[in-house]
């Protein structure tokens, strides 16, 4: 009995150390971990420039000019905080649209505004027949 | 636990088992095409995904199961080293398999999904990533439980595995909460549902036909395993007597 206990004892303490360790890696991956920078990380931490990095955020309703050339697009994408200008030269993902979550490939410009190579659209968690987003659905921020 | 204790004689557990598997299997397979045809036909398709959201009626069972497979290998892993029922290691051995396959479903169905939606088959965002990482895992566990077998082992390495392994669960469900990803959000609650309950329903079909068949395959790799350690035990009995004979 009293070996079952001290196996009991130390399964459960294993327990604890694994849920400790969960922790751990979420919190301190935190940084790395982040598949893209939000406007308002930038705003916050500075420009990484010269390398390849992914801007996350949504894009600004109203802010999709398509240039003349018919490939390349701008755009603004903002997270609440801050706003970063995009220029993008290529074809957009069908889900690619206003007021919609956005990540963007490519490279930040010393002058704050960002270069893209490549666009996915982020969905959000809302699932719903076209006659109920008759009053055209957005989605307010990446973080739920 | 009088009850968990009856269930842990390998005969008492084979005699309620072997009635119970066909009856999921069957029950599972029956919820399953319920759900698949509702989820196919009588359900609207999404205004901004279109007919892809169809997915979501495989791909979050798939996922589920993924992740209760190893919470199972976990928990029997642990039953096994404290307790030390043989029928605990026995059940972990006998989920593994089919919980890697749901892995690697999950993996192979949001990637079709996230193609035409977020227009990529794959990028190394936190939610993908740890989720290709349970999906090894899986791999590993099946293979050290085979080296263990080999080496006459006790199971105890694989069990210690096990447990070691479920460090993974609250990443995959929590990081795209606390991580930037492309991954959306939480979408289906217990009380609360981001999805429209007209989409919604087949959901609850599949997810219920999926757990019934994996919980019956189970049960059947269970007997299976059972079976054959029933028969190697006869095996050496009989090599003995010929060699007492010879």
């Amino acid at each position: 009995m009293k070996a079952k206990h001290q196996r009991l004892t130390l399964g459960l303490l294993a327990v604890a150390a694994v849920g400790g360790a969960s922790v751990l890696a979420l919190s301190a991956l935190k940084d790395q971990a982040a598949f893209f920078y939000a406007p308002g990380d930038v705003k916050k931490d500075g420009l990484p420039l010269g390398k390849a990095v992914r801007l996350g955020g949504m894009v600004e309703g109203g802010s999709i000019q398509r240039l003349a050339d018919g490939v390349s697009m701008r755009f603004v994408v903002t997270d609440g905080l801050a706003t970063v200008p995009v220029a993008f030269r290529g074809i957009a993902p069908d889900l690619f649209r206003e007021k919609s979550g956005v990540v963007a490939e490519g490279s930040f410009n010393p002058d704050g505004s960002f270069t893209a190579t490549n666009l996915l659209a982020k969905h959000d968690e809302k699932y719903m027949p076209p006659e109920m987003a008759g009053k055209m659905h957005e989605t307010k921020t990446l973080k739920q | 636990m009088p009850s968990l204790h009856a269930l842990a004689n390998p005969a008492r557990f084979l005699k309620i088992a072997r009635p119970l598997t066909p009856l999921l299997f069957w029950a599972g397979v029956l919820l399953l095409g319920y759900g698949v045809w509702g989820g196919l036909t009588q359900t609207p398709a999404d205004y901004l995904q279109g007919e892809t959201v169809r997915i979501l009626y495989i791909h979050v069972p798939t996922a589920w199961l993924g992740m209760s497979g190893w919470s199972g290998i976990a928990v029997s892993s642990l039953v096994f080293l404290i307790w030390r029922h043989p029928l605990a290691m026995i059940a972990a051995r006998a989920i593994a398999l089919p919980g890697a396959v749901f892995a690697a479903l999950c993996l192979a169905t949001g990637s079709i999904w996230g193609r035409p939606t977020w227009g990529t088959w794959w990028q190394w965002d936190g939610r993908l990533t740890s989720m290709l990482l349970l999906f090894f895992v899986y791999l590993g566990f099946m293979a050290l439980v085979r080296a263990d077998d080999d080496r006459g082992g006790d199971g105890r390495i694989p069990a210690i595995y096990g447990i070691a392994g479920s460090v993974l669960l609250p990443i995959i469900r929590y990081s795209v909460v606390w991580w930037n990803t492309l991954h959306q959000g939480q979408s289906i609650g217990i009380t609360k549902s981001s999805i429209d309950p007209s989409i919604l329903w087949p959901l609850w079909f599949t997810l219920g036909g999926f757990t019934l068949l994996f919980a019956g395959i189970v049960l059947m790799r269970m007997r299976t395993i059972l079976a054959r350690t029933k028969a190697e035990a006869r095996m050496r009995r009989m090599a003995n007597v010929v060699e007492v004979m010879a």
